[in-house]
């Protein structure tokens, strides 16, 4: 392909359809007379388009995004003549990179793996060799993606996949403008997908969009959050919104409060020189945990569009209060050397590549308040912690007790407070915790559970969560996406508690295994309060 | 585990079903249908595993009702089948004598609480889905015009009887096709003049395919003939030239377009298990069905 950066009708082939889509365009919205709401067979479909992906080396690539793109196809969700190029410093040639793809689809897909589909995939697969501040590299890539267009018919559309640490990002979107890859010319669209994290404070996060912002446009930038993918998640809606029975007790009037929890189980394994200095509430808390406390409080949205969603979500978020105190309103830790599901491992210290002096947690916990109607004096406990007992992501609301029981106070010992569990992962599905007769005694009222679990209703359905995001991105449909102002208000929240652990001197260690710092608990004792046990 | 129990009631069914799911130690949960299979000896082996197939992605309750000889004595037979075949269970129902007649009888108790019922029939489906006695009691009634010896003069029966809620393997079989003769539309294109669908002699899904075009886009689009295997090409004319999507292996299709180079998409044919788990996804009438099939029976009048 010969045309030039500066050509638009480089982008598309010209032809005698190019007229008509110029009739079409200014015409405004097209409708399409096969797609009809009624007809709820037929799935939403991405148009042609390029995925270039940056950072195809990484694990996430590999055991997520590829099977991921794969999955889609073997779906029939991705459009004729999609194309995937990687881009990264290895000597490889196309068919070397399609190879590495097709390991990837082969271990990590989780639809059937179908020989046609990959077949036809793999035809589009491309790749270009280059580091960040190659700029020889950024025009190969320009000129791969201009010959796709002629070949495979992409239509100048390119989302462009940043799966690389956020130090790379201002190189990147230099690189990207630099080239022309960047602007659409009014041909076609670009989209920048890019991962958490997204800074690591306000200023550093403000600074992040500030580099997108000069190049891509707000609606353009799509960040992952990859929990808002998850069914599970998207289901937190459906329960609240789509029923009537638990909206009524969703308040101040029957919470007790909230604990959200996201537990794992292993220490931070490879992950030293990312997880230095960032820590739990930086990696987990202020997007994963502040979202889904998001999802759990907001009120109900007017629409379920990606601005009313929006719009309820910052609304909550910015609701959210600090503990006055927060030396008793917060907890951190950092895992020490103990028994994890029965082997003994190292702890945060001894690590490889942690100074023996950091103080980054591996624990965090953190007392927050919704300065709303609705949960006015109801706390949310948000906790995230590695090298715990096990792995596990959960919003459990904790109701009141009953405010009279006409039962002996020794029939009801063994009555807790009545819970509804929201389990995110392992394990999808919720749980209700009521009080129930045991069978054969006169009446002594013990708890029990109700399970709905997703894995035994709708097993095989249910797609990753990048499949869904990705898909989302390639259809330009940004609802699940968290957008800055989101980020920012997550960081407004975290950033004093940051301040204030700064300021203080080391984590307290926590065996790991163990279910968390001593304080912790105390922290949740001086509520009259406990933890849910992991 | 397998329970086989002969000259049997659904009352002993049913105490049977309970028991080997506590000894397996469960209850029945998530359990999301009823599917009834109505189908005979010969046929109930590959509907059955088609079934637990797409119970892995709908955990139902599965009632295959098989006929068998319908002279001589009445009697009940079934063979229960809880945990191997996935997460429901499988209910064999092979009834003989003048009980056949009234299969709804021994349907009815065994019908799991509070959940949706889907009828299927794999083979040969009664002219009226609906007021079949097993068809009444589910709210979707599946049938397959392509097992039909004529599956064309099928589809224009159940145009006749369509109530909401019946549904038809060959429109299940269409998806594939409409999805991406959608997502192609979903482009700005030129005006549409005409259109065809070929397709190999018998395949109802073809006609429901042309009748569906011919009724969203407003244009003629005959049915032709093809050497298969299935459905292999669609295109239309326009003033540009001609838009086509052809698929001559069963595998790849090729979109191929005026002026853009040609674009490859896989489109593979989908198996019982495949269709039959669609056909499970939404369980309200799919009215799209019915227009379509309207169509194909008015359009056959001309």
């Amino acid at each position: 392909m010969t045309a030039e950066p500066g050509d638009p009708e480089g982008l598309i082939p010209a032809s005698p359809s190019a007229i008509a889509e110029q009739a079409e365009a200014a015409s405004g919205a097209l409708v399409n007379p096969l797609r009809d709401p009624r007809d709820r067979r037929i799935p939403r479909v991405a148009g042609p388009c390029v995925l270039v992906m940056f950072g195809v080396t990484g694990d996430l690539a590999r055991k997520k995004l590829m099977p991921a793109v794969y999955d889609l196809a073997n779906r029939g969700l991705l459009p004729p003549g999609f194309s995937f190029v990687g881009f990264a410093r290895r000597d490889w040639a196309d068919e070397d990179f399609a190879q590495v793809t097709y390991q990837a689809v082969k271990e990590h897909a989780r639809t059937p793996f179908r020989d046609s589909v990959w077949q036809q995939l793999s035809e589009g697969v491309r790749f270009v060799s280059g580091s960040f501040d190659d700029d020889e590299a950024f025009d190969q890539l320009a000129a791969c993606v201009k010959e796709l267009d002629a070949e495979r018919g992409t239509g100048g559309n390119y989302a462009f996949y940043l799966s690389i640490p956020p130090g790379a990002f201002p190189t990147v979107v230099k690189q990207l403008k630099r080239s022309g890859l960047s602007d659409s010319e009014g041909r076609g669209w670009r989209r920048v997908v890019i991962e958490k994290p997204f800074g690591h404070d306000l200023a550093s996060a403000r600074q992040l969009n500030a580099t997108l912002d000069g190049v891509f446009p707000p609606e353009a930038v799509f960040r992952i959050d990859h929990y808002l993918g998850k069914e599970t998640v998207q289901n937190i809606l459906a329960l609240r919104f789509a029923n009537e029975m638990y909206e009524p007790i969703w308040n101040r009037g029957y919470v007790d409060h909230v604990q959200i929890t996201m537990a794992e189980d292993i220490g931070i394994g490879g992950r030293a020189g990312y997880y230095d200095g960032i820590g739990a509430a930086r990696d987990v808390m202020q997007n994963h945990l502040l979202q889904l406390l998001a999802l759990t409080a907001m009120e109900e949205p007017v629409a379920f569009d990606a601005d009313s969603l929006r719009m309820e979500k910052e609304k909550v978020l910015s609701a959210v209060r600090l503990p006055a105190d927060l030396a008793t309103g917060t907890a951190r830790g950092q895992y020490s050397a103990g028994w994890q599901g029965g082997r003994q491992v190292r702890g945060f210290l001894e690590e490889d590549g942690i100074p023996s002096d950091s103080r980054t947690e591996t624990y965090a916990a953190v007392r927050l308040g919704v300065d709303t109607r609705r949960w006015a004096g109801v706390p949310f406990y948000l906790r995230a912690g590695k090298g715990l007992p096990r792995r596990m992501t959960e919003i459990a609301l904790i109701f009141q007790r009953a405010p009279h029981l006409p039962f002996a106070a020794t029939d009801t010992e063994e009555l807790g407070q009545n819970a509804l569990v929201i389990r995110i992962q392992p394990d999808e599905g919720i749980t209700v915790r009521f009080g129930s007769k045991v069978p054969g005694t006169a009446m002594e009222v013990r708890d029990v559970n109700m399970d709905f679990a997703y894995g035994e209703s709708f097993t095989e359905s249910s797609p990753e969560a990048y499949e869904r995001l990705l898909l989302d991105v390639l259809i330009g449909d940004p609802p699940l996406f968290p957008r800055q102002a989101e980020v920012e208000l997550g960081w407004r929240i975290l950033d004093p508690v940051e301040d204030f652990w700064a300021s203080y001197t080391k984590p307290e260690q926590y065996p790991a295994g163990s279910g968390g710092p001593a304080s912790a608990d105390a922290m949740m004792a001086r509520d009259g309060r406990v933890w849910r046990r992991l | 585990m397998t329970i086989d129990l002969t000259d049997t009631t659904t009352s002993a069914i049913t105490e049977a079903v309970t028991q080997a799911r506590r000894r397996l130690g469960g209850p029945a949960s998530g359990m999301v249908l009823t599917l009834i299979i109505v189908t005979d000896e010969a046929a109930q082996y590959d509907a059955v595993r088609a079934a637990s197939q797409a119970g892995r992605e709908h955990p139902s309750r599965v009632l295959a009702v098989i006929t068998r000889k319908p002279k001589g004595e009445s009697r009940l037979d079934a063979e229960i089948r809880v945990g191997d075949t996935g997460p429901g269970e499988t209910i064999l129902l092979r009834m003989y004598g003048p009980l056949g007649q009234h299969a709804d009888s021994v349907v009815a108790p065994l019908l799991a609480p509070d959940v949706p019922v889907v009828t299927w029939w794999p083979d040969e489906a009664p002219s009226s889905p609906r007021a079949d006695s097993l068809g009444g009691v589910a709210q979707r009634r599946v049938t397959d015009a392509a097992a039909s010896d004529a599956p064309k003069e099928m589809l224009l029966g159940l145009a006749t009887a369509y109530q909401p809620g019946d549904t038809d393997l060959s429109w299940t079989r269409s998806t594939p096709w409409r999805t991406l003769l959608a997502a192609t539309l979903d482009q700005p294109y030129p005006e549409l003049l005409s259109g065809e669908v070929l397709a190999e002699a018998a395949n109802p899904t073809a006609d429901l395919i042309a009748a569906w075009l011919s009724t969203r886009l407003r244009i003629s689009v005959p049915r032709g003939e093809s050497a298969g295997p299935g459905i292999t090409e669609v295109s239309f004319d326009t003033p540009e030239g001609k838009i086509t999507l052809a698929r001559p292996d069963g595998r790849t299709a090729t979109l191929s377009w005026p002026g853009r180079p040609d674009r490859r998409v896989a489109l593979h044919r989908r198996d019982s298990a495949d269709l039959i788990a669609e056909e499970l996804r939404r369980l309200e009438p799919d009215e799209v069905y019915g227009e379509t099939l309207h169509a194909l029976a008015g359009g056959n009048g001309q």
